[in-house]
């Protein structure tokens, strides 16, 4: 097993306020990860860093790509995301006026070269290209039965679809690496349950690391193979599930001090 | 989708544009459409040229530019000093083109550092670069200064202009239904989760903005052309604003909308022309009345579209056998 991506003393100050301080963490390929903390504790800061939507104050995130490790502090998001990063949002970030299949299709728009000639003057490779990547798309929402959905606008499904949507967005990037955040916020049991098989089947079919953020603890134990905890912004311990249910630091934590 | 079933669709939009021309002529040669009426058919297609340009801008990549009347006088301007000096039609075409690639360069100029900002600033600072285009214009010796140009030759005939809104029309649309055009879709609707899915933001962005504005200066040219006049003054922040109603009235996002809010206003605007002062106030009472009861503009966000009209009738057929 080989790491895909390496975090080194990870650093991010708010003004005086540390949101992210000193993080150490990596991961490999073909795993599941969860990441877990109290409210506040920085979890969707670390994503944010991670994706490059905001810049780290100090320390180093690096990238393991086809062609070496590429450093990714300053890096633009869509050059990260392009080199195989793909997230979804923990309040959903559809393209809410546009429909299912454009939401997948916009998804794609790295992975195909359109000359802007061909595509003004409609030749007949820009109806090939649209061919294809249209069926490509409508693939991959079969695989997530969405497929019946194609046209309508996304803002009108249900809160559950639209998660699931939200992830079938984010893997027409191909990403090597996915972070989910907070995916199962405001599911019902039984949706919830039908999400963990789903993220179990996304990581396995497709081959990638997923990070995951994830107050349902049910959910973080049945699926993740190693579990990074975070409070207050330090890593607070690492571990398989067991170790992390029996962790002092962590109970602590959650339920504070014994007396 | 097959290629054929788009042949279908692209023989349709072909067969409207060949039959609206036919339209045309056959009602000036009939002298239904006179001279008058004339003038207001071409205001009304140099109109859509404008609103589908600004729409592609707002509607589409989402970006709020006040300052389209600038990029308008550049193709104007380009225009009136190339024809007045060597007057002739192919004078006109290079013209326009040459007006074109001003108006992408001062787009770049204009939308690089300005494309940064959002809503409210992109606003005040596209309007401020419309304004220094329209003062360099003002003292420059070539262009005439404030009094203007006149007496430019008249080649945009009402052909031409057809021609031209058809063509800006075309390219725009196709653009929109393209890979650029959905990731300007993506910029409009959520900038962060389209940057989170490898999309540049900013080259979207600039590339609407510049493909808006060089429709733009096309109908700067066609403006200079047909009307023979000129002065700096015809570009200042009302035209601007006057293009921006035409795109809010029609639906912001919908191109089937802008047509339309150009013919209606054009209409009422000739129709309002013995009201005298009255004019402008019943004007604004029909854009409010619009706006209470339409506040998303006549046409919404839908488009004509053969597609769906086709769909529509082989579901009806479906229904009845």
């Amino acid at each position: 097993m080989t790491t895909l991506l390496n975090v080194e003393n990870l650093v991010k100050n708010f003004g005086g306020l540390t949101a992210v301080s000193d993080v150490n963490m990596h991961l490999n390929d073909d795993e599941l990860v969860a990441l877990i903390g109290p409210n506040g504790a920085g979890k969707t800061t670390l994503f944010n860093l991670l994706t490059g939507v905001i810049v780290p104050s100090t320390g180093s995130i690096t990238f393991r790509g086809t062609d070496g490790v590429i450093p990714l502090n300053g890096m633009k998001t869509y050059k990260i995301a392009n080199l195989g990063m793909g997230r979804t949002f923990q309040n959903i970030r559809l393209f809410k006026e546009l429909s299912v299949l454009d939401n997948v299709l916009i998804a794609m728009t790295a992975h195909y070269k359109e000359n802007f000639i061909q595509s003004i003057f409609r030749s007949p490779k820009f109806y090939k290209t649209e061919a294809q990547i249209r069926e490509e798309a409508i693939e991959l929402l079969k695989i997530f039965d969405l497929q019946d959905d194609l046209d309508k606008q996304a803002k009108n499904l249900p809160y559950g679809i639209q998660r699931r949507l939200e992830i079938v967005r984010s893997l027409a990037t191909k990403p090597k690496i996915l972070f989910l955040d907070e995916p199962a916020a405001g599911m019902n049991p039984e949706e919830t349950a039908d999400l963990t098989r789903l993220i179990r089947q996304v990581q396995r079919d497709f081959h990638i690391t997923v990070l995951l953020i994830e107050h349902d603890m049910s959910l973080v134990m049945n699926l993740a193979s190693r579990i990074y905890v975070l409070d207050h912004g330090s890593l607070l311990a690492e571990g398989t599930p067991t170790e992390i249910q029996q962790n002092d630091a962590v109970i602590k934590a959650y339920l504070g001090e014994e007396e | 989708m097959t290629l054929k079933a788009n042949l279908k669709y692209n023989i349709c939009w072909l067969i409207l544009m060949v039959a609206g021309f036919y339209l045309m002529n056959t009602l000036i040669l009939a002298g239904v459409i006179d001279s008058f009426l004339e003038n207001m058919v071409v205001t009304i297609g140099i109109n859509i040229m404008l609103a589908v340009g600004l729409n592609l801008i707002i509607g589409f990549a989402g970006q709020f530019s006040l300052g389209h009347a600038g990029f308008m006088a550049v193709g104007a301007y380009a225009t009136a000093i190339i024809i007045s000096k060597t007057p002739t039609a192919g004078a006109l075409y290079l013209s326009i083109i040459v007006g074109v690639i001003i108006a992408i360069i001062a787009a770049l100029i204009v939308g690089i550092p300005t494309l940064r900002l959002r809503g409210d600033y992109l606003a005040i600072a596209t309007m401020g670069a419309a304004e220094i285009i329209r003062i360099i214009i003002n003292n420059m010796k070539i262009t005439n200064g404030p009094s203007g140009m006149f007496n430019i030759p008249q080649f945009a005939t009402w052909p031409v202009v057809y021609i031209m809104v058809c063509v800006t029309t075309i390219i725009i649309v196709n653009f929109i239904h393209s890979r650029g055009g959905r990731a300007a879709l993506a910029v409009r609707e959520d900038e962060i989760a389209a940057e989170s899915m490898g999309i540049n933001i900013f080259k979207w962005k600039l590339a609407a903005f510049v493909l808006g504005a060089a429709t733009a200066a096309v109908a700067g040219s066609m403006q200079a052309s047909y009307l023979q006049t000129i002065a700096p003054n015809n570009f200042n922040i009302m035209e601007s604003i006057a293009i921006l109603i035409i795109v809010v009235l029609g639906g912001v996002g919908s191109i089937t909308g802008s047509f339309v809010a150009a013919i209606i206003l054009g209409v009422v605007d000739t129709a309002l022309q013995n009201f005298g002062a009255l004019r402008m106030v019943i004007y604004a009472v029909v854009l409010i009345l619009i706006m209470i009861f339409k506040p998303s503009g006549i046409m919404g966000s839908t488009e004509l579209s053969f597609k769906r009209l086709f769909n529509r009738k082989n579901k009806k057929v479906g229904a009845k056998s």
